[in-house]
């Protein structure tokens, strides 16, 4: 088990970070707030600032215009820190990946620890996907 | 004048679900001005249509924007379907105008729920976001999908919608219209939000004109533009209703737009499910061969305003040139006129009450010389110059 798994257990703040994606992940993260899947009730809730948060979801594909500012918020954030792919796009590329404004796959630009895929991934694979890598042994 | 204070708000800010910058100054509580600076979303999206084929597009410009993505296949089906002049069959245009109009209903219940929590009504936030949930379910039903439906091809749609699906729809939408008199209830009768939004943001219909917006936005200000009626597409002609107009330009009007097009959508989808009966067992999809060389121009309402479309061919199996152009392009710059000259506190519900969608807007990073054709400035050039601009007016204001 390593230092994040032993570290996060219960409670998790998120930050959400949409790099350049199409709002689809970024309403089905907020929709996971929402009283049908509430994940308030494990503690977890969205954060305003990345220096609060123990988990960075990151949306969409990272372009050239946002790779600075990625890396800008993932320094700020306090370590250690779970870093997760929400998408395709995240995960890979998706669509964008030849795109001439595509500055890389995320996970050449920050470390990621899990990747959710799907387009959008629904509310409950997500929670799965948190569970998931949480109970990690 | 006093000292002017600058706010930087964003790019990634608790606020906004987007990367996006505003700067605003300020004297003490006005806003005197504000910059306002994108271009972190774009994904060069209408460069990736031309090396796509005429059906894989759809699934692109799906992906433009996740709230509105039915009405970028929507426009795009009808750019395309305009070069060989095809009439699509009657029971694909009502599935078509179903799905458009389920999309306006959980994009307009969207956005009373933002603009609630932006007000810091949590409640209303909760309560919007719950009575959105049926209607993506049904999404799921009738298209396999919460978002990003997949539904539309050239000559039709994909998928058929059946008798068993039409009366699970039937009882979701006489649910939404109940919630939907709760929430024009508890919007229109709270004297809080009265105050709060009254005389917010007043956009004139000269500022309509002036700036070009579209959709809700222009509505609210005694603006009559609907796509919908005025170049009818899909089923719109064969079912009966009406655009709603407000009096004000303010961020109520706005509101009440929004809020009273979900009793149309209602009726929309009501009459479609009823078309849908009469043409049973009909064809959904007619085969198209091939796209002939032409240029094609099709436009859609989204929930936002109207989405434009612009697909040249050549005959061949991809577009040659794609242009999109969608709602908020037009209607973000309305913002200078919408927040200057009112506080700080209300400059955040004024630019949301155009719901801006800065996913779909940020198609463009190059500068072509008009007379020669010349490339004169690349994305990092331009975003080079875009932050010089922002530090000049920030050395010059401050």
């Amino acid at each position: 088990m390593g230092l994040k798994e032993k570290c996060f257990k219960k409670s998790l703040w998120v930050f959400h970070l949409s790099a350049g994606s199409c709002n689809n992940c970024d309403i089905e993260i907020l929709d996971c707030l929402t009283p049908k899947f509430d994940i308030e009730r494990f503690g977890m809730k969205l954060v305003g600032s990345v220096r609060h948060a123990d988990v960075l979801l990151v949306t969409g594909v990272v372009t050239r215009k946002t790779l600075s500012r990625v890396k800008e918020v993932y320094e700020q954030a306090p370590k250690p820190i779970v870093v997760i792919g929400i998408g395709a796009c995240a995960c890979t590329g998706g669509l964008f990946r030849d795109s001439y404004n595509f500055a890389g796959p995320l996970d050449k630009v920050i470390p990621v620890d899990a990747y959710i895929p799907g387009c959008p991934p629904k509310p409950e694979s997500m929670l799965a996907g948190v569970m998931k890598f949480l109970n990690k042994k | 004048m006093g000292k002017k204070t600058v706010i930087p708000i964003g790019p990634y800010h608790p606020l906004l679900e987007e990367p996006e910058f505003f700067k605003l100054y300020c004297d003490g509580e006005i806003v005197k001005d504000m910059v306002w600076e994108t271009g972190y979303n774009h994904r060069g999206i209408e460069k990736i249509c031309q090396t796509k084929t005429f059906e894989q597009v759809f699934y692109v410009v799906e992906r433009i924007c996740g709230i509105c993505s039915t009405s970028h296949p929507f426009a795009y089906a009808n750019a395309v379907e305009s070069i060989p002049g095809v009439e699509i069959p009657e029971r694909a245009k009502y599935i078509r105008s179903i799905v458009g109009e389920l999309e306006r209903i959980h994009s307009h219940l969207l956005w009373v729920g933002l603009a609630g929590h932006f007000l810091g009504y949590n409640t209303v936030f909760m309560w919007a976001w719950k009575y959105r949930e049926p209607i993506l379910d049904m999404f799921e039903i009738i298209t396999g999908n919460r978002n990003s439906y997949a539904m539309f091809t050239i000559g039709g749609v994909r998928r058929d919608i059946n008798a068993e699906q039409a009366t699970q729809l039937l009882k979701v939408l006489d649910d939404v219209k109940e919630k939907t008199d709760l929430l024009v209830g508890a919007v229109m009768d709270d004297p809080v939000i009265h105050a709060r939004l009254k005389g917010v943001g007043v956009l004139t219909s000269k500022d309509i004109h002036d700036f070009g917006a579209v959709g809700p936005t222009a509505r609210a200000s005694m603006v009559d533009i609907d796509v919908r009626r005025d170049d009818p597409y899909a089923a719109y002609d064969m079912v009966n209703w009406k655009v709603i107009l407000a009096k004000g330009g303010d961020v109520f009007a706005k509101a009440e737009v929004r809020l009273l097009e979900m009793y149309e959508s209602i009726a929309i989808i009501k009459q479609c499910l009823e078309g849908l009966k009469k043409s049973n067992q009909g064809d959904i999809k007619i085969k198209v061969k091939e796209i002939p060389p032409g240029i094609g121009i099709g436009h859609a309402e989204a929930p936002r305003g109207e989405v434009f479309h612009f697909v040249k061919s050549d005959g061949g199996n991809s577009p040659v040139r794609h242009k999109i152009r969608a709602p908020s392009y037009t209607c973000i710059p309305t913002f200078r006129k919408s927040c200057v000259g009112g506080t700080v506190s209300d400059a955040a519900i004024a630019t949301a009450a155009v719901d801006p969608c800065y996913c779909c807007t940020e198609r463009m990073t190059q500068v072509y010389d008009y007379s020669t054709g010349k490339k004169i400035m690349n994305a990092a050039e331009l975003i080079k110059l875009s932050q010089a601009k922002t530090r000049d007016l920030k050395d010059k204001k401050v």
